[in-house]
């Protein structure tokens, strides 16, 4: 868990972040959105210190972080930024390894390590281990900074845009994956993003920032159904919020008992794809399957519209 | 083509070697006969080689065989003009030898260039060229030519200057280094500081070399005389000491700048990414930026170095020994040879540190430190 308690940045009489409060759940993924300038990286580099706080806390599972040596806290909290920030004179594997060797683990643990997260990653030991950064895609180079993030099985993990310098096909895989390590791992994520699709895709809670104060804090449904300010509900977008929030839930959860002769969708859809799937198709109704195959309820189309309003 | 061949080889033949330059002799008054020719021919069909073949390894090995066929030549002809004995007579290169030379010479840099070895090749054939050139200076090859017959009256000094050329210029790099290096650090790390301390470098980088030694003379002299302890270590207004000084305050401004930006050059991602995985100041720049700055630096270090070796011959004129001090008497004397035992070794030297410190350069530079990127 990390309490954010009061925290404020000023660089002489400019405020970059304003008294900002919230709390991250462990086992849960926090994102921080906002305009460029909203302070929301400054924010995310208080929590490891890198930038110190001109006022306020951060608690570390009820510890202040400013109890230990700012070097050593980080060594406890991944890291991974936009443009991964490899190290361009080392190989993948002396990447990896790198919180690791600062930490003084034997080398087998190290080379064992770093062997298991490359292939999590997929990225073949024989391959790329000894590859230099430059000979990686930009996909591979993201995933290579992630795994170094986490090497030391940090548990909290924190991500200054970590996917903003990839192509649209490799964003939507790299967040996927994302989601996968952090199911896998349970690792407490803090995400800094500009764009808000990604954020309620990653996001268990949103924070939306602007000028430095964080406007709301809450899940993804909540800040489309009932923002608390205007900026919020610009932020979200107006036109297609019904749209975004029948993203967020799946078919299995809207599922209703009976049966359908209408098309086949798996409960793990979002009901923005079920619906697209009734359009296009032209049924009533959609028949949902678990992910054994077997049915698991139908779908009629004022189902989903009614999960659409708010 | 024979008949403009005979044409024309006579004119060339008339211009090369121009031997003593009192007194200019054609090839074929100093050479037997068969010899001018061979060396007529050799040069002839590296001319034809130079014009007619694209392949640069055998452009190379032309020019490389000519230089050589060249240089026996000249010593054949120092050897046949010489009178047995006699140590008084001079017999110099003329125009057309240190013209063809360079023709030459220009045949195989560009040779060398397009061949684009790799750096350990060039430092090998480096190698190879100065043991070529020194196993004929030993066997005596040239022993009649008046460069030689120069080193003959100065052999017992000719080490000892080259050996304090040497030094002059290494120490003062090595102090340079020693002090510039930090000095460029902490103005990476304030950069408040570095525009004061880059502008008074430049203030003295823009200095003549003959001023700073005399503007040294003064302060020096004055240390000397009030410190004793000072004055038994060597430092005194005329000497090594100024010379030392002002090399190194010359060396500072290369080494300090090509730091900072070797500095700055490196990825702020990569940076801003070690100390977020927890590495401490020191780790960071021991680990990330000095190995990614250091090609950078290695490139300050050797403008400094070729900049020393030739700035010392002028360290000569204040008593501060080196190979200026033939060069200066040589001037003194009229003695062109004189110069040349002085300049030959300080060209051969700066090329030498020259290519040896690019070769590092570039086994340095071998992972490119990745595209300047940026974070929110």
């Amino acid at each position: 868990m990390i309490q954010i308690e009061g925290l404020t940045k000023q660089y002489g009489a400019t405020t970059v972040v304003d008294a900002v409060s919230f709390n991250i759940e462990r086992n849960s993924i926090a994102v921080i959105v906002g305009t460029s300038g909203s302070g929301k990286s400054t924010l995310l580099r208080m929590i490891n210190r890198l930038v110190e706080p001109t006022a306020g806390r951060v608690l570390l599972d009820g510890a202040d972080t400013r109890s230990e040596p700012a070097h050593l806290l980080r060594r406890r909290i991944g890291y991974a930024i936009q443009g991964h920030g490899l190290f361009p004179h080392r190989t993948v594997a002396e990447n990896v390894a790198t919180v690791p060797r600062l930490l003084g683990w034997p080398e087998e643990r190290i080379r064992s390590r770093v062997q298991e997260l490359l292939e999590i990653f997929q990225l073949d030991p024989g391959l790329y281990a000894d590859a230099l950064p430059h000979q990686l895609s930009g996909g591979q180079q993201q995933r290579v900074g992630v795994a170094r993030a986490l090497a030391a099985e940090p548990g909290v993990l924190l991500m200054d845009e970590p996917f903003g310098a990839l192509d649209p096909i490799i964003r939507a895989k790299a967040q996927e994956d994302l989601l996968g390590i952090q199911r896998r791992f349970g690792t407490t994520m803090v995400l800094v993003t500009h764009d808000m699709d990604e954020a309620f895709r990653l996001g268990h809670r949103v924070a939306v920032m602007r000028q430095g104060q964080l406007l709301q804090y809450d899940r993804p449904a909540v800040l489309l159904t009932h923002p608390s300010d205007p900026f919020v509900a610009r932020m979200t977008g107006l036109t297609d919020r019904a749209m975004k929030l029948l993203a967020l839930t799946t078919a299995g959860e809207a599922a209703l008992p009976g049966g359908s002769d209408g098309p086949c969708v798996a409960s793990s859809a979002s009901l923005r794809d079920v619906l697209s799937e009734l359009l296009w198709s032209g049924a009533a109704s959609a028949l949902v399957l678990g992910e054994d195959g077997s049915p698991r309820g139908q779908l009629p189309v004022a189902a989903i519209l009614a999960r659409g309003r708010p | 083509m024979g008949l403009l061949a005979v044409i024309w080889l006579p004119f060339v033949v008339f211009k090369t070697n121009r031997i003593m330059p009192g007194e200019p002799r054609g090839l074929q008054q100093v050479l037997s006969e068969w010899t001018a020719l061979g060396l007529q021919a050799v040069l002839l069909l590296t001319a034809a080689v130079a014009v007619g073949v694209a392949d640069a390894k055998r452009r190379l090995i032309a020019a490389l065989a000519a230089v050589i066929v060249l240089a026996l030549a000249v010593a054949a002809a120092a050897n046949a003009l010489t009178p047995a004995g006699n140590k008084v007579v001079r017999v110099a290169p003329g125009a057309a030898s240190w013209l063809l030379l360079i023709c030459l010479g220009l045949l195989a840099t560009d040779a060398i260039t397009r061949m684009r070895p790799g750096p350990l090749v060039r430092v090998l054939l480096l190698v190879l060229a100065l043991a070529a050139a020194g196993a004929a200076l030993a066997v005596g090859t040239f022993d009649h030519l008046s460069v030689m017959r120069e080193y003959a009256g100065n052999a017992s000094r000719f080490p000892l200057e080259l050996w304090r050329h040497i030094w002059l210029a290494g120490g003062s790099l090595l102090a340079a280094v020693l002090v510039g290096l930090p000095l460029g650090i902490l103005c990476h790390r304030a950069p408040r500081l570095q525009g004061p301390l880059l502008g008074t470098l430049n203030i003295i980088q823009t200095i003549p070399a003959i001023a700073l030694f005399g503007i040294l003379m003064a302060p020096l002299g004055a240390l000397a005389a009030r410190v004793p302890a000072a004055a038994a270590l060597g430092i005194r207004g005329i000497g090594a000491a100024p010379a030392v000084v002002a090399l190194f305050l010359y060396s500072l401004l290369p080494i300090v700048a090509n730091t900072v930006v070797g500095l700055r050059r490196v990825s702020h991602a990569a940076v801003d990414a070690a100390f977020g995985v927890g590495m401490t100041p020191w780790q960071v720049l021991r680990g990330i930026e000095l190995p990614l700055a250091l090609p950078v630096i290695i490139t300050g270090i050797r403008v400094v170095l070729v900049q020393n070796i030739g700035m010392v011959t002028v360290a000569a004129l204040i008593g501060g020994g080196g190979l200026g001090t033939f060069v200066f008497q040589g001037i003194g004397q009229t003695a062109i040879d004189l110069v040349l035992l002085g300049a030959i070794p300080i060209v051969v030297l700066a090329f030498s540190a020259s290519v040896m410190l690019d070769a590092l350069v570039e086994v340095l530079d071998r992972s490119p430190s990745g595209a300047p990127e940026s974070t929110s």
